[in-house]
Formats: structure tokens, sequence, C-alpha cells
């Protein structure tokens, strides 16, 4: 992990605001694991002052430009146009200057080789699991479960497809895919594979009840979450999630920056979380 | 400018008996226990570390969200939440000790009582070089705000942990009073060695769509490039009203930003909310006023310390 000055590759909308970077980023390709993130400096002017947190999507190499060069690394992120930061990454071009904090976080657990999976992406939640899955096929079987509110939300899922992964679609709207709710077709496959480990990551609400649905069941689950940050490093403790066990009397925070973005499902106090985000006006 | 470029400015200072190699060092809550920057960043180049503030017991903090971006600055309302005095000199301080950096110890309590026994637990503690008494978070309810905006009430806890304590004392003061120079000076006569402002200005933002605070705990400390006018002016005021010396904190994020606490009279500053941004910005905050210095024919850089021309 460490800061780099470098420059943007290409910036392009994939889907009515999404939008696609590819960052020249060496040395990540070896040191950036499935469910890491950077903190990306948008620019060196203001606004905006603080960092904004990126999922990796995927590592890889440039084609050499000639035989005896090495291959240049780069990394992708995908995001959606929220606010100020990511209006401003909206209009930034190839050649662009731009910072990156990383690889940070700690990433999944691949699990047990063989092993049935199934990841469950909402929206923009799909991004970090794209690494996983990369990783994951090797070995095993990947099932992905990919959700959103219209068509627009689904994102990259002929990539999953290119690796070999068998994709399942359903939007709230039914404009692609399947009508209804991601997390029903969750609990259909789980019907059917009862022994598969589901890794998820979306809006809070959507792993809320994929974790209703895997702690009923004894079902296996990491979850990926997002946070507020702003160092990024576990300084500012601004990230912070409840742990297993908080309670008033005797407080338990994790960073989600040090100690995830992933985490296991037991690991977290769901409880408290529910409470807190059933005020989320925001997300659905 | 040739002639200039073979000067080799002398860029350490002195405050409250501490010598720094520079007048650079982090906020407190900025940049934890020193270890979570030490990859970007190496310690050793630093005037000092300041740690997160350490309470008697270890405190959880408050509810999320607990952190908001502003124009040009953030809102924070973090709830102090540190490991507690006793944890951080058995597993904290043996990782700052390996460093040639003087290391200041932040802390705070909810009651004189507390802040007397946090300074007394630090007094004898082998690697703490000067205590750093916040006596002005606006974050937790019963906290130090009533402190650090009553000078009478300032004037008897500092007096109080003055008597616990025979490291350099350091008072940082809130800039939510009327009238800085009159808590200055209660903290002077107290018996602070130095004093260390600004800590951040209490402020609010509200979701207009949710209608709620952007923090959970509703109101919050302000810090960031918009601070630092406000943070200028009132270091400039309080080196008017004391003798001691002074540190200065708002908004530093270039040696520039620095500079002007440096000529209004700061013997040395604090950078904050900059770390989050650039996890390297002291160090080349420390790289660059030491070219302005070069550039600017400057041999020692006390000589900028207090030059104000009015």
């Amino acid at each position: 992990m460490k800061n780099i000055k470098t420059i943007v590759l290409s910036n392009q909308e994939i889907s009515p605001g999404y939008f696609r970077m590819k960052i020249l980023s060496p040395g990540y390709c070896e040191s950036a694991q499935p469910g890491q993130f950077v903190m990306f400096r948008v620019q060196r002017s203001l606004p905006p002052l603080l960092r904004r947190p990126f999922g990796i999507f995927r590592a890889g190499f440039l084609p050499a430009d000639c035989d005896d060069m090495p291959a240049k690394e780069f990394i992708e992120i995908i995001y959606k146009v929220v606010g100020s930061g990511t209006e401003i990454m909206e209009g930034l071009h190839h050649g662009d200057p731009v910072e990156l904090l990383g690889p940070l976080g700690e990433g999944f657990d691949l699990g047990a080789p063989e092993e049935e999976k199934i990841l469950v992406g909402g929206g923009i939640g799909l991004v970090p699991l794209y690494m996983l899955a990369e990783k994951m096929v090797e070995n095993s079987k990947v099932r992905l479960l990919m959700g959103g509110r219209t068509r627009d939300d689904i994102i990259t899922v002929t990539e999953f497809e290119r690796l070999g992964v068998e994709t399942y679609v359903s939007t709230e709207d039914g404009s692609l895919g399947e009508e209804g709710l991601v997390t029903r077709v969750l609990e259909r496959k789980l019907d059917k594979y009862p022994n598969a480990a589901v890794f998820a990551c979306g809006p809070m609400p959507m792993i809320e009840a994929v974790q209703k649905i895997c702690d009923s069941r004894g079902t296996s689950l990491q979850v990926s979450l997002e946070a507020l940050m702003a160092c990024g490093v576990g300084a500012c403790l601004g990230c912070v999630v409840k742990g297993e066990g908080h309670s008033d009397a005797e407080p338990r925070y994790l960073c989600t920056c040090t100690s995830g973005p992933v985490f296991r499902a037991e690991e977290l106090n769901w409880e408290k979380e529910a409470a807190n985000n059933s005020e989320c006006g925001g997300c659905k | 400018m040739s002639e200039n470029k073979k000067i080799q400015p002398q860029m350490s200072v002195e405050v409250a008996g501490l010598k720094l190699k520079n007048p650079i060092m982090p906020a407190s809550g900025t940049f934890g226990y020193g270890e979570e920057y030490a990859p970007y960043l190496d310690l050793n180049q630093l005037g000092a570390v300041v740690t997160k503030g350490m309470s008697l017991n270890p405190k959880a903090g408050n509810n999320t969200p607990r952190i908001c971006e502003t124009v040009s600055g953030m809102l924070n309302a973090i709830g102090l939440q540190n490991v507690g005095v006793d944890a951080f000199i058995k597993h904290k301080m043996a990782y700052l000790e390996q460093y040639d950096t003087p290391v200041i110890v932040n802390f705070f309590g909810n009651t004189q009582d507390e802040y007397g026994e946090v300074a007394a637990r630090l007094d004898d503690v082998p690697g703490v070089s000067a205590l750093e008494m916040n006596i002005s978070c606006p974050n937790v309810k019963h906290g130090g705000i009533v402190f650090g905006t009553d000078p009478a009430a300032a004037f008897e806890v500092v007096s109080l942990v003055r008597k616990r304590t025979s490291k350099p004392l350091i008072v940082k003061l809130t800039p939510n009073v009327t009238d800085i120079q009159i808590t200055a000076r209660a903290a002077e006569e107290a018996g602070a060695d130095a004093l260390s402002l600004i800590n951040t200005l209490t402020g609010m933002a509200v979701d207009v769509k949710t209608r709620k605070p952007r923090l959970a705990n509703t109101i919050g400390g302000l810090s960031g490039p918009a601070i630092r006018p406000i943070a200028v002016r009132l270091v400039h005021q309080v080196v008017q009203a004391v003798k001691v010396p002074v540190i200065g904190i708002g908004g530093i994020s270039r040696a520039m930003d620095a500079l002007e606490f440096l000529i209004v009279g700061a013997k040395a500053v604090q950078v904050g909310t900059a770390n989050f941004v650039d996890p390297n910005a002291m160090a080349t905050i420390i790289a660059d006023l030491e070219q302005f210095c070069c550039e600017e024919g400057i041999a020692d850089i006390n000589e900028l310390i207090g030059s104000l021309e009015l």
C-alpha cells in the first residue's frame, strides 16, 4: 500500500450514470487482492477535499508498446455519479493526473476449492465481486446473482459470463431479467445448492436481507461494506461499523477501512446495524 | 538566487522545552497512534508526533455517520474513540519509542479528577515528551467544552493537571469562545508551558432530503482549509496576549499555510485534516518549507517566527 501519482487511461460511461475508469497503476497486479479498495484523489485542487474510496474492479496489464518494454499495469474502477466528487470524475480524460492510495483493506477469503460459490451483487456493489470471480473460477463453480432497480443498474454481466460464471439478473421493475429482488433469487438458489458459500456486496438493506437468509440456513457469508471514509488507513475512525458483541455498555467498533471492507457475517452486529440503517432514506 | 542555493536553512525550533527537528507535527486525532501512517511517511522526519486523545477509560465514540465533507472542509463527531490511557502506555508507546521524534500525548477527561489522573499516569512513562491537554473537544456531552469555554474552569483544571505532571504541558484551546485571549491567559496563569490552537469550530450540516443532520451526533467539529483564516486570526490574537509559545493549528495543507501561522508568531504548527487527504502531506510541507527558506535566503526558520509586518 502506497500513494501513487498517476494518470487516467480511459473513462467511459457504460450505462446511464455508471462510469468505468482505467487508471495506470504500477504494482497493483501483484498486490491487489479481491475485495480491496483504493482511496482515489480526483484532482489536486479543491473541491473535493477528501479522497473517495472505490472497490477495485479488475487489475491487468496493458499490451506492451514494443517487445522489450515491460507491460504496464492498470486497475479499473466503476463508479456511479452521485455527488460532487463523482461529478468531477465524470469529466476526467485520458492523461488527467490523479492519485491512488492503496490497495487498502482486508479482501475476501476465497473459501474452500470445489465449494459452490454464490456471489450477490446489488447495483454498483457488483464491482468488488469481479476479481473474486476471476480467482474462484479456477477451482469452483461460481454463480452470480445480479440485482438492480432497473436495467440501467445491471452492469458488466457479460464479463462475468466470459469468465465462465453462471449469471442470473433480476430488476425491481422487471426491465431486465426476472422481476423482483435479488434476494428472492438467492433463496431459490440456496434451496438448490444448500452447501454454497455466499459473497455479497450492495446497498445495506440488500446486505441485511442476504444476512437474514444466510443466517437462517447456516450458510457461510462474507459481505463487503461501503462507508464514508476520510483517511482509508484507520486513523480518522469515521468509517466504523458495529462488531459482534457490540452493546451500549460495551461498544465494539470496527474500522471498515482496515478490518474490512470485507467481513465475515459473524464478525458484525446485525441487530444494531439494522436499527441504524432503517433510517436510511436514500436507498432501497 | 545562486548564493541562496548554498544556504542549508536551520529548521529546528524549541517549544515548551522540546527541541523539534522542524516545526511540523500532526494534529491529535488525525494521525492515529502514529503507526497507521508509518507505511507512507518516515516518522523520524517529523518535528513531533501527537497522538489521539487519551482518556482514563477506553472510549467507544459516537454512532455513525461520524464524518461529512463540507465546502473545503469536513465535519467530524468521532466522539474521542480511544483505547484508554493504560492500553496506550502498554501497547502503543513501545512502537513510537523506536523513533527519534518527540511524542506528545494528547489527553482529556470528563471531570477534573479524570484529567489529573490521566496526566499522572503518563507522568513517569518514558518516551512521553510532553502532554497536550484537550480542554476543547466539542463532541462529547459533559466533555471538555465546559472547561474550555469558561476561563475560571479552564484555570482550575489546568492548575490541577499542572500539579500532577512534570512533563511539559501544552493546553489546546477551543475557538468556540467570544474572546480567546481570556482563556489563553487563564491557561498560561495556571501553568501551561505552551498553548495550541485552534481545535475544531463547532458546525452542523443537514441532509435536505431526509431532513436529518448529516452527523449522528447532530453537531460536529469543522476542520480543513475552510477554517484557516479564522485560525490564523486567533493565533495572532493569542500570540499578542501571552508569553508562552503558541502552536498554530487549523486548515494547514501546504507549506504556505504553515508559514502564515509562523509569521503571525506560532513557534510550530500542527497539520490535521490534510493527513487524511494526503498521507504524505507533512513530509511535503517540511520539504517545501525548507525550499522556501532557501529561496528567500532565510538561514534559520526562527527568523520567520513572529515576523509579521503590521
